[in-house]
């Protein structure tokens, strides 16, 4: 498969027939649900990993409301994501203990590392490094998350170590 | 129930997750099986036994023994030594005892745990070890001895304020709420504890999730609710899988459902997750969020307990606050009113987070000193370094310098002091921290979460945070002072929410107790805690340079120059002050300018 053709189909879950019957799952099993919308969207976020337009659209039509609301809601929150990520996803905490515990500099040592900015997908398609909020275990700031693991007390230093294990997997 | 002579209960937070407990768990399975010690031998999973850093940590009861960085090829021997011969596995015993156990021990300690009471030592997926700690006696007394409205009077008698920020009397709520004579009514648990370097509500839930759970079926009784919601943020994902098992295992021993203890009351309740909007922590907006809707604040009246969820009354609470009930209603209310101070009754968690020792989840009783709670229960500043100032109540809060050191923590000494309680975030700062740089911080944070619909809020926050980049940038003007006072006012006054209102105090704070930090900033252009990215060169000092190349290496922008064993020389145009360098060098030769 080549790098477009992999590009196309992963933005577009609707054409393959594996991930358009798990939204379709997904919104059977909530949509008489008070408040479902969030609930679907939620669900579809997570298993799938991002929320197309396309696919607001299609889940508005399944749930019977207007287009516009999902895309309000979709907009509003920052965990709904509309394009697709990378196969990685490095996140910086930028809560206060972690900005006070040194997350910009390890956000320096990621940009010589990989060359890329928080906000931003490798070329490869591989990793994407993204700023959060605090995750909860300030306690040992600064904290980044590599997909779900948390790592704590990070010291600029060791970014080439934490990040060595998610890259390799990509060759 | 079968009777097992020990319990190892094996920390599973994150931390001690990465360093693979899971296969810590099944490690010990395999082993307990071979060596036929299944039957008398429980392992159960647990949070936070410890500091966190020598994970994975385990704890065998009832010894209490505290054993930190095994690996699995490390579990024949552990089981071997202390369960077939019976004495401790000496080399894996938590060597310099941590802060967290200490406390949890020590009897001269300055905490008292009623909240936390059970956190770390039940497992929390498994409800009879919560019915072990006496959990749900407290439903039972109430659904059989008192009426909603004794239950009520109660929970008004002990003084239990609300821990979501304000402090309003639990009690008072409820009765409001019970007034509404409209039915539905929705009971929810408000578990979106977004404020940045606050934790102890995910403590909680993932520790203790039926305190929470008890404490919103006594509050249903007691108002009249038949279905309840917690809202838990998207970034606790173990908390909610927490929870949904507690719920699962309720129902199943009837504490959830229809006619609950055959009493004929019925509640159910459901967890709904949030998506990352910090202001979602705001009642109204919360309740959009439940309904599938954007999250903005709407203004009250009417309040939720006349018009809430789905437009019906409903009743938000804290997680904190639910999980005190049942500890009122066992020991009754004097007992929660003999701790804390005058106005502020019983216990508050908190989470110590920053500059200081010994960082961490800490219960104390309300009036204790921030003197207290930074040197006696902290351990005092990192490093050998200065106590600078300490911020209380997230985004919305203020930052205290060393004159109030000897405030009473309570709900209305705070706000005396300009800052406030909030949910219970503590972050401590040193004599490196910059405050400009730090009111610059909260500001950014509360900007972008400012859900735009009210001008002031949207607007207003981003002046000031662009007056304040400015500031740090060294293009302050001597004006700007008054500018920031003037909008940070009409902010607090005009604003729909109390994020719009509360966004201003870190500012506020900062230019009332740190005011010559900002002077020295825009008039002469210096920043005094050399913080400020713009204001600072970093140099490498010639003599203790030993020519080591390890600064040069860890550049990331690749701009220190220098041959092996000749001083090295950093090119300041180049330099992103990120400051890697300087904590890199082992010879201190770099030094900030
Ligand atoms: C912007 C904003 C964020 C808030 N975030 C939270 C929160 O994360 N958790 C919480 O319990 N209360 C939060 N509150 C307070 C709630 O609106 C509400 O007062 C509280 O949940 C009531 O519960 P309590 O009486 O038990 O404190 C927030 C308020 C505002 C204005
Ligand atoms: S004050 Fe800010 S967060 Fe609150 S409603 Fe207004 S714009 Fe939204
Ligand atoms: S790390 Fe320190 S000692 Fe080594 S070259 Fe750099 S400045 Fe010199
Ligand atoms: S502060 Fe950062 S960018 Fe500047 S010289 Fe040191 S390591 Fe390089
Ligand atoms: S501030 Fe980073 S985990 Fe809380
Ligand atoms: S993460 Fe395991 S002891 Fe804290």
């Amino acid at each position: 498969m080549s790098a477009t053709t992999a590009t196309v189909q992963k933005n577009n879950p609707l054409t393959d027939p594996v991930r358009k019957q798990l939204i379709d799952q997904i919104v059977d099993q909530n949509k008489d649900r008070p408040g479902a919308i969030m609930v679907v969207l939620n669900e579809v976020q997570s298993a799938i990993g991002f929320i197309t337009t396309e696919m607001q659209d299609y889940i508005a039509h399944r749930l019977q409301v207007p287009a516009s609301r999902v895309h309000g809601v979709v907009s509003f929150y920052s965990f709904f994501t509309t394009n697709a990520r990378g196969t990685h996803t490095v996140k910086f905490c930028m809560g206060t203990a972690c900005y006070v515990g040194g997350t910009p500099a390890l956000i320096e040592k990621t940009k010589q590392i990989l060359g890329i900015e928080p906000g931003n997908t490798t070329p490869d398609g591989n990793i994407t490094v993204e700023i959060c909020r605090c995750v909860g275990a300030c306690s040992q700031a600064p904290v980044i998350l590599v997909d779900e693991d948390v790592i704590g007390r990070v010291k600029p230093n060791k970014m080439p170590q934490v990040l060595k294990p998610i890259q390799e997997i990509a060759e | 129930m079968a009777i097992f002579r020990s319990h190892v209960l094996v920390c599973v937070d994150p931390e001690c997750l990465k360093k693979g407990a899971h296969d810590i768990m099944d490690a010990l399975q395999d082993e307990l099986v071979t060596k036929g010690l299944i039957d008398e031998i429980q392992v159960l999973e647990t949070s936070r036994i410890g500091g966190c850093d020598n994970g994975p940590e385990i704890m065998v009861y009832p010894e209490g023994v505290h054993y930190v960085g095994i690996s699995p090829d490390d579990v024949p021997y552990l089981v071997e030594e202390h369960f077939l011969k019976g004495r401790t596995a000496e080399k894996f015993v938590l060597k310099e005892k941590t802060f967290i156990d200490e406390e949890l021990s020590a009897p001269t300690s300055k905490e008292v745990r009623i909240v936390l009471k059970n956190c770390g030592i039940i497992d929390p997926g498994n409800i009879e070890e919560y019915l072990a700690e006496g959990g749900y006696e407290g439903l039972g007394k109430v659904l059989t001895s008192y009426t909603p409205e004794e239950t009520i009077d109660i929970v008004l008698r002990s003084g239990l304020g609300g821990r979501g920020g304000a402090g309003f009397p639990t009690g008072k709520k409820w009765q409001f709420c019970r007034a509404t004579q409209e039915w539905p009514k929705y009971m929810i648990c408000n578990a979106d504890e977004g404020d940045p370097g606050a934790f102890m509500n995910r403590r909680v839930l993932e520790g203790d999730p039926h305190a929470v759970i008890e404490g919103m079926i006594i509050g249903a009784y007691a108002v009249g609710s038949s279905q309840g919601y917690i809202y838990c943020r998207a970034e606790y994902p173990l908390a909610i899988k927490t929870l949904n098992i507690a719920i699962d295992q309720a129902h199943a021993l009837g504490l959830l459902g229809k006619d609950i203890l055959g009493s004929g009351f019925d509640f159910d309740l459901e967890v709904r997750m949030g998506a990352g909007a910090f202001v979602c922590g705001e009642e109204t907006a919360l309740m959009a969020s439940i309904e599938g809707k954007r999250g903005e604040p709407r203004p009250r009246p009417p309040f939720p307990a006349v018009k809430g969820l789905f437009g019906k009354p409903s009743n938000v609470n804290n997680v904190e606050t639910y999980a005190n009930v049942p500890q009122i209603i066992i020991n009754g209310p004097e007992w929660y009113a003999s701790y804390g101070t005058e106005k502020s009754k019983g216990t508050k968690t908190f989470a110590l987070a920053g500059d200081v020792q010994h960082t961490g989840l800490i219960e104390v009783p309300f009036g204790l000193t921030l003197r207290e709670i930074i040197f006696d229960v902290g351990g005092g500043i990192k490093d050998g370094k200065a106590f600078k100032a300490i911020q209380t109540g997230g985004p919305m809060g203020g930052c205290l310098p060393a004159e109030f050191l000897d405030l009473p923590v309570d709900y209305q000494e705070l706000a005396k002091a300009g800052s406030i309680m909030g949910s219970g975030g503590l972050v401590v700062m040193d004599e490196d921290t910059c405050m400009v740089d730090i009111a610059r911080f909260f500001m950014d944070f509360v900007q972008d979460e400012s859900c735009g619909k009210c001008t002031p809020c949207r607007v207003g926050t981003r002046r000031i945070l662009e007056i304040l980049e400015g500031i740090c940038e060294g293009r302050g003007k001597e004006s700007d002072l008054d500018t920031l006072e003037m909008l940070c006012e009409q902010i607090q006054e005009d604003s729909l929410c109390g994020l719009g209102q509360g966004a201003p105090n870190p500012v506020v704070s900062t230019l009332k107790h740190f005011r010559s930090e900002y002077e020295a900033h825009i008039k002469e252009k210096r920043c005094p805690a050399k913080v400020c990215k713009p204001l600072i060169r970093y140099d490498i000092v010639d003599g203790p340079c030993t020519g080591c190349t390890v600064c040069a290496r860890n550049c990331p922008v690749n701009c220190i120059t220098g041959e092996r064993r000749q001083t090295h020389v950093i090119d300041p145009d180049v330099c992103v002050r990120c400051g890697i360098c300087m904590q890199v060098c082992n010879f201190n030769a770099i030094v900030i300018n």
